[in-house]
């Protein structure tokens, strides 16, 4: 990594942020995609939590613990989805070739494809959050500080898989654009989403604490069925995601620099 | 301090994998230059160009822009570039005063409003600022991609085929910008292209690229006279086809 690289230039972010936003709000069919899929996943699982509540004792105590899942793990796939699709946006337009040519920097890229996620994500989510509400009665800012501790945890691993991926599409062309849409649910059965880890083999119980997800979800868990907070799970993912982050913008920019060396940046199609 | 050449070229070797794309080029152009970059296709233009740009590592050799080493320093000077292609688009969903803003912002330039309102009289693009870009004719487009390509007044432009699908008219009217631009900020310009009249009109020395390696290299007027032809075109074709000065020469 050359120290040009880490100039940071909040300008051309925020003219990042600029593209993107002109292009939501161009975009009626963009704006619908960010809700849809979130609102029929959350109506699905609040359903059948509803059915489960009404129907044994655990599940009557462990109010909210599919909602709230189905939520978080929302969070996480539409955060990585939501930075991965701005980048993708670049590659279909054909525009990638003008932004690597202009003054832009890699970190500068990051950044601004990183609070486009944010903005992605809440455009979603917040709506699906309040017809949670209405429908099932489950409120998940209840969850108050608890709340910030796991959207910022997901948030950074989404952030890492999501960088991580933009690098292999910008080393492999188009070829490598399912990545993007897929790589997320390699965690879904590994992060315990939806059942604790000790549901796991015991043989892959430790790639599953390898995940900063499973922390939180499992402290989902502990909060929602316990009603007790843990702070320990919560410092465990923060440090796995440092990790995970550094791997994510290290392989980013190898891949780059490998880009660069086989032209494939001149190249951004199939 | 002598001022550095806007593009030096020593020694460039790119090679993929097993395949050479350029074999060991250099040249070096002068500050106020039109300069045509005349190939067949895979005769390495594009990679040049790509490598002069900092899109590409060279495998050996050294690509200086203003006196930054591509592309290992190219943020000292990429703000002072710009470049227009076919193979690259601007937005399409955007307005153009949207993408003008945008790429503005990206190239830190003063003044934006301004500077967008001046390129919008300037090339006739006044009553299409607030439609999609998307939208436009063709000719609107390549337009558009050319106020882009201005917006940072650039010292260095690159132009890869500026006038490719356009009609005679507007191709022309393209040219005379360009060339009203280049005297008046006496910026350097390297252009490839297949358009050999466009060649003629614009540039004061054309570089001939065949399978990777300069066949040869001079002003326009000195290679008709070398190969005894009248047209640029004529000059093209013997090179692609193999033909030489010294095979005409001997026949």
């Amino acid at each position: 990594m050359s120290a040009q690289d880490v100039v940071f230039s909040p300008r051309r972010v925020g003219a990042m942020m600029l593209r993107y936003w002109y292009l939501l709000r161009s975009s009626w069919p963009r704006l619908l995609d960010l809700v849809y899929w979130p609102t029929v996943q959350m109506l699905t699982w609040g359903f059948l939590q509803y059915y489960i509540a009404n129907n044994a004792g655990f599940f009557a105590r462990a109010g909210g613990t599919f909602i709230g899942a189905v939520l978080l793990w929302d969070i996480l796939f539409r955060g990585q989805l939501g930075f991965s699709m701005s980048f993708l946006e670049e590659m279909w337009s054909r525009n990638l070739g003008n932004l690597m040519m202009s003054p832009l920097r890699p970190f500068e890229f990051i950044t601004a494809l990183m609070v486009m996620s944010v903005v992605r994500l809440s455009i979603g989510a917040v709506p699906v959050t309040l017809l949670a509400i209405a429908f099932f009665g489950f409120n998940l800012y209840a969850l108050g500080l608890a709340l910030v501790a796991f959207f910022f945890n997901l948030m950074l691993t989404s952030w890492a898989v999501g960088i991580f991926v933009s690098g292999l599409i910008l080393r492999n062309g188009m070829g490598a654009e399912n990545f993007a849409w897929s790589i997320m649910f390699l965690f879904m059965p590994l992060t315990c989403v939806y059942y604790p880890v000790t549901t796991l083999p015991i043989w892959l119980q430790p790639i599953s604490w390898a995940l900063p997800p499973t922390y939180v979800f499992e402290g989902m868990r502990e909060l929602l069925i316990h009603k007790v907070f843990r702070g320990d799970l919560m410092i465990d993912a923060l440090g796995l995601n440092a990790l995970f982050f550094a791997a994510g913008i290290i392989g980013f920019l190898a891949l780059l620099r490998s880009a660069r060396r086989n032209g494939s940046l001149m190249q951004t199609g199939e | 301090m002598p001022t550095p050449p806007p593009i030096a070229i020593e020694r460039l070797v790119k090679i993929y994998k097993t395949v050479p794309a350029v074999d060991g080029i250099s040249f070096t152009l002068t500050p106020g230059s039109i300069t045509a970059l005349l190939g067949g296709n895979g005769a390495g233009k594009t990679t040049t160009i790509a490598t002069i740009m900092g899109l590409v590592t060279p495998t050996s050799g050294r690509v200086t822009v203003l006196g930054a080493e591509m592309p290992r320093q190219r943020y000292r000077v990429l703000h002072r570039m710009n470049f227009e292609s076919p193979y690259v688009e601007v937005p399409m969903r955007l307005t153009v005063r949207q993408n003008m803003k945008v790429f503005g912002k990206l190239y830190g330039v003063d003044d934006l409003p301004a500077r967008i309102e001046q390129l919008g009289r300037e090339l006739d693009l006044m009553d299409l600022l607030d439609r999609p870009t998307g939208k436009l004719s063709s000719g609107q487009k390549t337009r558009v991609a050319l106020a882009k390509a201005l917006v940072n007044n650039p010292d260095v432009l690159l132009l890869d085929e500026p006038t490719a699908s356009l009609d005679p008219d507007t191709a022309d009217w393209v040219r005379g910008h360009l060339e009203r631009y280049c005297r008046e900020r006496h910026a350097t310009v390297l252009l490839a292209s297949h358009n050999m009249v466009e060649v003629e009109r614009l540039c004061d020395r054309v570089i001939i690229m065949k399978r990777g390696r300069i066949e040869d290299d001079d002003t326009p007027a000195k290679l008709l006279a070398r190969y005894g032809r009248r047209t640029l075109e004529e000059v093209f074709l013997d090179v692609a086809r193999g033909g030489s000065v010294e095979s005409e020469a001997a026949q």
